[in-house]
């Protein structure tokens, strides 16, 4: 893959809109999550909730899009600057130059799930307020984020699950590398809803404690929402000391199940030999690999078992969703943020609630925060129906 | 916008819509040979996925599994090595409704095959178990635009990463109270085989740019009928061309005025 360069970014989880809050937090430890009390759900999980989010207004223009996914990408989008820094890319670039890219799995379901409890009680019809296409449907956060910024370009939502905001970063790169266009506005958001906490809670994979990834005693994730976005361009030749870079991105599938992981983590490797591939790297030139990790038994053993075939117990690696929870289709948006946070400010991020690593993983796993400089992150993201994608991101020295 | 076009080898087409059961029959049909059929779209399970699967198979992964295996057996593909985007405006809609029906009442305790079903990605992970194939699957969703989303992924794989790429495109009905909100009517998809090289089975070369054209619409008003209702079916004007066999210049719908030009040129 051609470098590209990571111009902004922003994220915005249960541990604190922005990155003060989220570096903050990773530096100290310290896990957002609490006990579930959701909406009306009656789960004994804890949950990553963020603060405030019914607080944030839509402009009067997009009020059409209302709803708690989108008021959670608008947040995200005004915090670290992010949105000044897409209309200076637009003013760079010409608004159909710039292409959105965002991933989510669930969007603003929870909007539709509200209406089911408002049908007609004679036709069964579901109320006049409620609309699809801006809330419920896969594409309203691609089309809300392109109209935030009034934006022109090519546009779509990627939706695998667990992989979703991963993968866009890898569609954008592409399409960056292929003149269509000359930015990306790229992304995951999802939000709280009750598919995914009583979905999960069905497959019996959700912790009656906060997640503890790699842990001896994990058993389970905690769900939680999360956005983040980033803002790609072509990278210069000599990009500038300290400059943020996706460096490569591998996809692969496991071909295994729907809701379990390939046992051997065949599909992750896979993804992760594509990454260094893409990258033009070795397993060596590796710094910090953030995990997938999602405290579940079956995915932390898998994706373990694939990490120490191909890097073994030389680099140090951690889940962050300890501390975030599982923000599900945004999940690889908030880690590659994570990344790129460790990378320029010379952090290896712990893994807040987990005290005993599985001696059945052979990793140098992470259990607290500490200062190291590193050079080169890999981040890992699987999904549901065997999606995986890792990405390698670099700091330019 | 000043981009060279991106170009591909089409080898392979998969359809099926209401009254069009296969490609062969929408290829007489586009052709003027046949009439359009009456009847609903027909949906049988793939013989290639495990029983267990089979059985939890719902209409989209039926659709999209029967046009992506026409599509790849039309050009002589491997599909254990095939990358795959799967473009669709939404997920299951029946899955989701009942979902929904059941989270608005007193038992929220949904079932797990319900609960993996209903992600977008649902007909990607079938596919995936049924093929054997371990390579890049890319699932898009854009709403009416999904066609045109799917096929600039799928464009981009094949131009940068230089690998055969499989677009299936398709959409399936909600049922009410969404289909008032989301009127499809019915299931219908449309499924492509592009290459970055030319092979003995290259149908055309397409060369696809951004721009702000008229989008093509059908002669005939049955076809029409099925272009403007589903958006996996944006890409019937195209089909058109390849149906002939003629050279020629089209516009698909995408984001509307950002419409994607094809320049056709048949083998």
């Amino acid at each position: 893959m051609t470098p590209q360069l990571i111009s902004g970014y922003t994220a915005t989880t249960c541990l604190g809109h922005g990155l003060d809050a989220t570096l903050a937090a990773l530096r100290d430890g310290r896990s957002g999550l609490k006990p579930c009390a959701f909406e009306t759900v009656r789960l004994d999980t804890w949950i990553g909730e963020v603060a405030a989010v019914d607080d944030q207004k839509l402009p009067e223009m997009l009020a059409e899009y209302d709803c708690r996914n989108n008021r959670l990408a608008a947040l995200a989008l005004e915090t670290d600057g992010f949105a000044e820094r897409v209309r200076a890319a637009t003013t760079r670039y010409g608004k159909r130059r710039i292409g959105v890219f965002v991933g989510t799995s669930t969007a603003g379901i929870l909007q539709t799930e509200l209406a089911y409890r408002r049908r007609d009680p004679a036709t069964g019809a579901l109320p006049a307020d409620f609309n699809y296409r801006t809330t419920h449907n896969a594409f309203s956060l691609a089309e809300f984020t392109r109209a935030y910024f009034a934006l022109e370009g090519p546009a779509f939502s990627v939706s695998t699950a667990c992989s979703s905001s991963a993968k866009v970063f890898a569609a954008a790169a592409r399409l960056l590398d292929c003149g269509v266009i000359d930015a990306a506005v790229v992304g995951g958001v999802d939000s709280l809803c009750l598919t995914t906490l009583y979905g999960f809670a069905s497959l019996e994979l959700t912790s009656a404690r906060p997640c503890r990834p790699y842990d001896a005693t994990r058993d389970g994730i905690s769900v939680a929402e999360g956005a983040a976005f980033a803002l790609l361009e072509r990278a210069p030749a000599s990009p500038p000391a300290g400059a943020v870079l996706l460096l490569g991105a591998g996809e692969s599938s496991d071909a295994y199940h729907m809701s379990a992981p390939h046992p051997e983590g065949h599909g992750a490797r896979l993804a992760m030999e594509g990454a260094l591939r893409s990258a033009g790297l070795n397993a060596a030139d590796i710094d910090y690999i953030n995990l997938h990790g999602t405290a579940t038994p079956a995915n932390d053993a898998a994706e373990g078992k694939a990490v120490a075939a191909l890097f073994g117990e030389r680099v140090p690696c951690s889940s962050t969703k300890g501390a975030t929870g599982h923000t599900l289709g945004a999940a690889g948006a908030v880690e590659a943020v994570i990344c790129a946070l460790a990378l320029t400010h010379d952090l290896l991020p712990g893994s807040p609630g987990t005290e005993t690593p599985d001696p059945a993983i052979p990793l140098d796993y992470l259990l607290s925060s500490r200062n190291q400089p590193i050079r080169r992150a890999l981040s890992n993201s699987f999904g549901f129906g065997g999606s995986n994608c890792s990405l390698i991101l670099g700091v330019a020295p | 916008m000043n981009t060279a076009p991106l170009s591909a080898w089409i080898d392979g087409i998969g359809f099926l819509a209401p009254g069009l059961p296969d490609w062969p029959s929408a290829r007489a049909v586009l052709r003027g040979e046949q009439a359009i059929g009456s009847t609903a779209a027909a949906l049988q399970a793939p013989a290639i996925l495990p029983p267990a699967e089979r059985r939890r198979a719902s209409r989209v992964v039926k659709l999209a599994l029967t046009i992506g295996l026409e599509a790849a057996a039309h050009a002589g593909a491997d599909i254990t090595k095939l990358a795959t985007v799967f473009a669709a405006s939404g997920a299951d809609g029946h899955n989701c409704h009942a979902l929904c029906e059941q989270l608005a009442s007193d038992d929220r305790q949904i079932s797990p095959t319900r609960f993996h079903n209903s992600v977008h990605n649902a007909a990607a992970g079938y596919w995936g178990i049924a093929t054997q194939s371990q390579a890049p699957c890319q699932v898009i969703c854009a709403y009416d635009a999904s066609f045109g989303a799917g096929l600039l992924d799928v464009l981009g794989q094949v131009v940068v990463d230089r690998q055969p790429t499989l677009l299936i495109a398709y959409d399936s009905e909600y049922p009410e109270p969404l289909h008032s909100k989301r009127p499809l009517p019915d299931v219908a998809g449309i499924a492509l085989l592009l290459t970055p090289e030319r092979s003995a089975r290259s149908l055309a070369r397409m060369a696809v740019s951004l721009d702000d054209s008229v989008p093509t619409t059908m002669a005939e008003n049955a076809l029409e009928a099925l272009r403007a209702a589903v958006p996996a079916l944006r890409g019937l004007p195209l089909l058109d061309l390849l149906a002939r066999g003629e050279a020629g210049s089209i516009s698909l719908d995408y984001l509307p005025p950002l419409q994607l030009r094809v320049d056709l040129q048949p083998c």
